[in-house]
């Protein structure tokens, strides 16, 4: 909430023009992307071309975020965050103006409607590009900062996970600029706010999390152990227990380590799978274990995993009754 | 350029004052003596429209070279760690416009660069608000609307020092609410480098209606330890800040 005066840049209506004072660029707002505490990101028309556009009552804020992006520039190709097209003022009155800065428009999907309708073996993978980005990140002697579902995109044809806002990309060493309670290790008492590897990959493991528990949950009073319980509620995160654990505790000091454990999951899970179809030509093997097998299989869909997870906790409850008694 | 300490003083509040002096002049009055005064309005929950006594917070902050924002219990310690860093960014900006000047020679800030030319002086701030010293006084509105809002303070202060101890230049943090009893303020937690832990000493008692946030602000500026003065920093001209935009 903000005084109605500087309301102005999250209630810009579509077909409003941002003219550029120092460039003479004239942007066409289309429709709100997001909003963020230091400013908006509106979809906009430029040359008939649709752009992103971030603007904000913070002149300082856009000049380090600019910063950030020049930087990425710098070392490589487009593909660490959008790529950078315009920096500007907008003035309106003497009194009232905006900075702003013109990114290429990513379009595609949110990460957990991507997941949702692609299939949960996706998440194995998007997280191994993401942190393959993140490495290039830290080797460049920055940190991500304020990672969330709602800062990357999932770009189609091929499936490519990207990095799409770097208002918390922060200096390795400094105190993190921007960043989210539930994605942040300060918040969960599993860490500080210092700028470090580790402090991107909790929220690597956070992220992986949340696609479970969409709508997050309360940190309790023994934060670890809330994480460790959500994530063994869950069948598929069952699976990336360890490396997620990992990840929460910081043990791991640098994304290519985080990745190569996830990689050996993701890859284990694969073997397995083939596996199941040599058996399928090979009719002759042993009936229970082609029974095993096929189970293994099935794991795949969530709601069977549901099922059997069902049916191990009854039977667990009945293994304790038979104690009791 | 030398590394200063950034005097901030930060009041949290529900409500209008209703008793001695003006806060927002004795907030003008503090800023003159080089310290920021940032204010935040806390709502309560069910409340959905911004209720009248809260239009005085952004008249504080402005008067005195700070930030304000009004938001809800639950969103009190994002807010205060980004007040605090905002304003931080926003004296130290100040500080490198009047350099700025001083090199161009005219009436020139960091708006009035080309775009392209902002950054290396963003950096510049940038590199200043991680090494400053950092002295942030808190003042606690304790009056008995604000009772049940105490514990999220509490974990929005903790939090804070979290965040500011991430810096590489060194916090001091003293604690003191308002009213007092038989002064305008009560010292909660003297200078510390610190604020975990402070649950031990957070009070559960709070005192009656009367909010008297101008002469509360009046003595807690006298309490600040540093008292050689940098120059350059709090600087007595206001249009600096104006156009930062606030």
């Amino acid at each position: 909430m903000r005084p109605s005066t500087k309301k102005l840049v999250t209630n810009l209506s579509p077909g409003t023009k941002i003219k550029g004072k120092w460039h003479q660029q004239t942007y066409q707002i289309v429709k709100l992307l997001g909003s963020g505490t230091i400013g908006s990101v509106y979809l906009a028309l430029h040359n008939q071309s649709y752009v992103a556009l971030k603007i904000s009552d913070q002149p300082s804020a856009i000049t380090t975020e600019v910063n950030v992006l020049k930087a990425f520039k710098k070392v490589q190709g487009s593909r660490l965050g959008p790529s950078l097209l315009d920096v500007d003022d907008w003035i309106i009155t003497k009194d009232q103006s905006y900075s702003f800065y013109v990114m290429e428009y990513l379009r595609g999907y949110e990460l957990n409607t991507f997941i949702k309708r692609k299939g949960y073996e996706w998440l194995g993978i998007l997280i191994v590009q993401l942190l393959s980005d993140l490495r290039e990140l830290h080797d460049q002697g920055w940190v991500f900062g304020d990672l969330k579902p709602e800062n990357v995109i999932v770009t189609d044809a091929p499936p490519r996970l990207r990095l799409i806002d770097v208002g918390g990309t922060t200096k390795q060493g400094r105190a993190v600029k921007e960043y989210t309670e539930f994605y942040d290790r300060g918040y969960w008492g599993l860490g500080t706010r210092k700028a470090d590897p580790a402090y991107d990959l909790f929220a690597v493991a956070m992220v992986m999390i949340q696609v479970f528990y969409p709508n997050r949950f309360d940190k309790g009073p023994n934060p670890y152990r809330t994480l460790t319980y959500k994530i063994k509620q869950s069948p598929i995160l069952r699976r990336y227990a360890g490396c997620l654990e990992k990840a929460l505790l910081g043990k791991y000091t640098s994304s290519s380590e985080m990745s190569q454990d996830l990689s050996k999951i993701i890859l284990k899970r694969q073997q397995s799978s083939s596996q199941n179809t040599k058996t399928r030509s090979q009719p002759r093997r042993n009936n229970s274990t082609v029974k095993r097998q096929q189970r293994k299989q099935k794991h795949y869909q969530w709601e069977e995993s549901l099922g059997i997870a069902m049916v191990t906790a009854l039977f667990t409850i009945f293994y304790f009754v038979i104690h009791m008694l | 350029m030398k590394k200063g300490t950034i005097k901030q003083i930060l009041l949290i509040t529900d409500g209008c004052s209703n008793q001695g002096e003006d806060p927002s002049s004795v907030s003008a009055l503090a800023h003159q003596h080089g310290i920021t005064v940032n204010v935040i309005g806390v709502l309560e929950d069910e409340q959905s429209e911004q209720p009248e006594g809260l239009e005085e917070v952004e008249d504080i902050a402005k008067a005195g070279g700070g930030v304000s924002r009004i938001v809800y219990a639950k969103a009190l310690s994002q807010t205060v760690q980004m007040v605090t860093r905002q304003a931080m960014t926003q004296t130290l900006q100040g500080v490198v416009n009047q350099e700025l000047q001083q090199i161009l020679g005219s009436e020139k800030s960091m708006e009035d660069l080309p775009p392209e030319k902002r950054g290396e002086v963003m950096e510049v701030v940038e590199d200043l608000g991680e090494t400053s010293n950092l002295e942030v006084l808190v003042l606690v509105d304790t009056s008995a609307s604000m009772a049940h809002k105490l514990p999220t303070v509490k974990e929005s202060l903790e939090d804070l020092s979290l965040s500011l101890n991430a810096r590489t230049g060194n916090n001091r943090f003293a604690i003191y609410s308002f009213p007092g009893k038989k002064q305008p303020v009560h010292e909660i937690m003297p200078w510390t480098n610190e604020l975990s832990n402070i649950a031990s000493v957070f009070p559960r008692l709070t005192s009656g209606g009367i909010t008297p946030t101008g002469p509360a602000l009046k003595d807690v500026m006298y309490r600040f330890q540093s008292t050689p003065k940098l120059e350059g920093w709090g600087s007595t001209d206001e249009t600096i800040y104006e156009e930062t935009g606030y």
